[in-house]
């Protein structure tokens, strides 16, 4: 499980947003100047750090929703009673100071010699990293076949559904909305278990490459399920962003 | 570094620690009552029949079986945890071995420690570290075994560091003459770890 060290000091910088876009009605991307970056990998995430006028500072993590080479950007939901968030989607706008480090991890991270086939489940904003992936795999020519699981509450809470209704070939994106679906919905309409994945995940034997990322519940609840249907573990990845957001 | 940070207008506090918890939360973390939960991929579940402790150099540790090792005296401690992902949870209940014991047992020292857990996980400690009351290897939680999630059969437990020091599933603490990193460490985070002094990320 050895991976490639990447121990570079990190140091806080201040970047300056030059974009936000309107995602969901509670989601936000933010396109950022970022003055000293020396690129990520697809998967990464980096953290925010908010100083308040009294003094008070508040950090918090968010994956890069970006591919490598493309401007730094990352996806942010509003949580209402969270104290960042909020912030960020809210407050925020061109040309506005935002104070960061990163990029940091290098565990859930893809890159195309990792190969394929690709299994991305993603609960909520837990899509931004897979994201990152699916435009770095688009960008690099890389033709791993990809079938993305993508559970949101209503269609209204489906962040880049544009982008995701026009996946590049050789990708997959199936939905399950959990909460309310549209008069006429085809999808999936139930939570990501053992028996939704048992329909729309490849089975163990075509040996996937699989990330999972999103709110913990989620995330232990279809990697638990893909080791039990006998994917092995070293084949699942996952990122947990914490008890935030809903599927 | 602070004094280049600029200033977040309109971006408050949200909570006030109440005053009761004052020196008892390092910089940056918030408490929590859940017990989150935090790994690299998913949970391993590994049959108490199969398992088993090693502590020592290589290729010449001292190993026990699970019977063995519950035989073993143990402890119980109430310590407060801190994990690199901001959340601080007080008071918690575990029961296990002190790794004084262990190494007694074993008859081995060594400068550093390489903790090493079922699913490939490892993570490095100073052995001052794990020794003179400060870690244990935990396999009951409130007075239960061990989850799976929370790293049972058992796991490190070494509440004076980042929580990600306290590996779950561990199985093995190899003594070593450097302090090589293990995986987290390996992917930029602090080769030590003190909440204390906010080690989360290596050069902090
Ligand atoms: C690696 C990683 C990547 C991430 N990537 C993303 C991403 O791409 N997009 C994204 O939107 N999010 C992401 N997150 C989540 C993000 O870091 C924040 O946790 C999220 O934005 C919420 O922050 P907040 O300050 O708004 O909420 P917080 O104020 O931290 O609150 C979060 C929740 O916890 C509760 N809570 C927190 N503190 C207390 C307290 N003291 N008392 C009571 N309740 C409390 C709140 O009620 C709320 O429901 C990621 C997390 C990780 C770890």
């Amino acid at each position: 499980m050895a991976g490639t060290a990447l121990r570079r000091r990190l140091t806080w910088q201040v970047a300056k947003v030059s974009a936000v876009t309107v995602e969901t009605a509670s989601v936000r991307t933010l396109t950022l100047d970022v003055p000293d970056w020396p690129g990520h990998q697809a998967g990464q995430h980096l953290d925010i750090r908010l100083t308040a006028e009294d003094g008070y500072v508040a950090e918090r993590s968010y994956s890069i929703a970006s591919a490598p080479g493309e401007p730094v950007a990352i996806t942010v939901e509003r949580l209402d009673d969270g104290e960042v968030s909020p912030y960020l989607t809210d407050e925020l706008r061109a040309g506005d100071d935002l104070e960061l480090r990163g990029p940091i991890g290098g565990y859930f991270v893809w890159e195309p010699e990792d190969g394929g086939p690709l299994l991305l489940l993603a609960g909520g904003s837990g899509i931004v990293p897979l994201r990152s992936i699916l435009r770095h795999r688009e960008r690099t020519g890389s033709t791993v076949p990809v079938r993305l699981l993508y559970s949101s509450r209503t269609l209204d809470d489906v962040i880049y559904q544009a982008e995701l209704d026009q996946p590049a070939r050789g990708v997959e994106v199936i939905h399950t909305l959990t909460r309310q679906q549209p008069p006429g919905w085809a999808g999936y309409a139930r939570r990501a278990d053992a028996a939704l994945l048992a329909e729309v995940a490849w089975p163990a034997d075509a040996m996937p490459l699989a990330y999972a990322c999103g709110p913990t519940s989620f995330v232990e609840a279809v990697s638990q399920a893909l080791v039990q249907s006998g994917h092995p573990p070293e084949r699942v990845k996952t990122e947990r962003f914490g008890a935030t957001g809903g599927t | 570094m602070t004094a280049m940070s600029p200033i977040a207008r309109g971006f408050h506090r949200r909570r006030q620690e109440p005053a009761e918890n004052a020196g008892r939360v390092p910089p940056g973390q918030y408490v929590t009552k859940d017990f989150p939960v935090l790994s690299a991929g998913p949970t391993p579940h590994t049959a108490l029949d199969r398992w088993s402790f090693s502590i020592g150099r290589s290729g010449r540790q001292k190993t026990w079986n699970w019977a063995e090792f519950r035989a073993l005296p143990s402890q119980d401690v109430t310590v407060d945890i801190h994990c690199v992902t901001k959340w601080t949870k007080f008071d918690t209940a575990w029961q296990g071995v002190s790794v004084d014991t262990l190494l007694d047992l074993a008859g081995h020292d060594g400068p550093f420690a390489m903790a090493h857990c079922d699913g490939g996980y490892t993570t490095n400690l100073p052995v001052a570290d794990l020794t003179g009351g400060k870690a244990w290897v935990a396999y009951a939680y409130d007075g239960q075994p061990l989850a799976p999630e929370h790293g049972g059969p058992a796991r490190l437990l070494v509440p004076h560091l980042y929580f990600w020091k306290s590996a779950k599933w561990v199985r093995s603490l190899e003594l070593r003459d450097t302090n090589d990193p293990g995986f987290w460490e390996n992917y930029g985070y602090h080769i030590y770890g003190d909440p204390w002094r906010e080690q989360r990320y290596a050069g902090d």
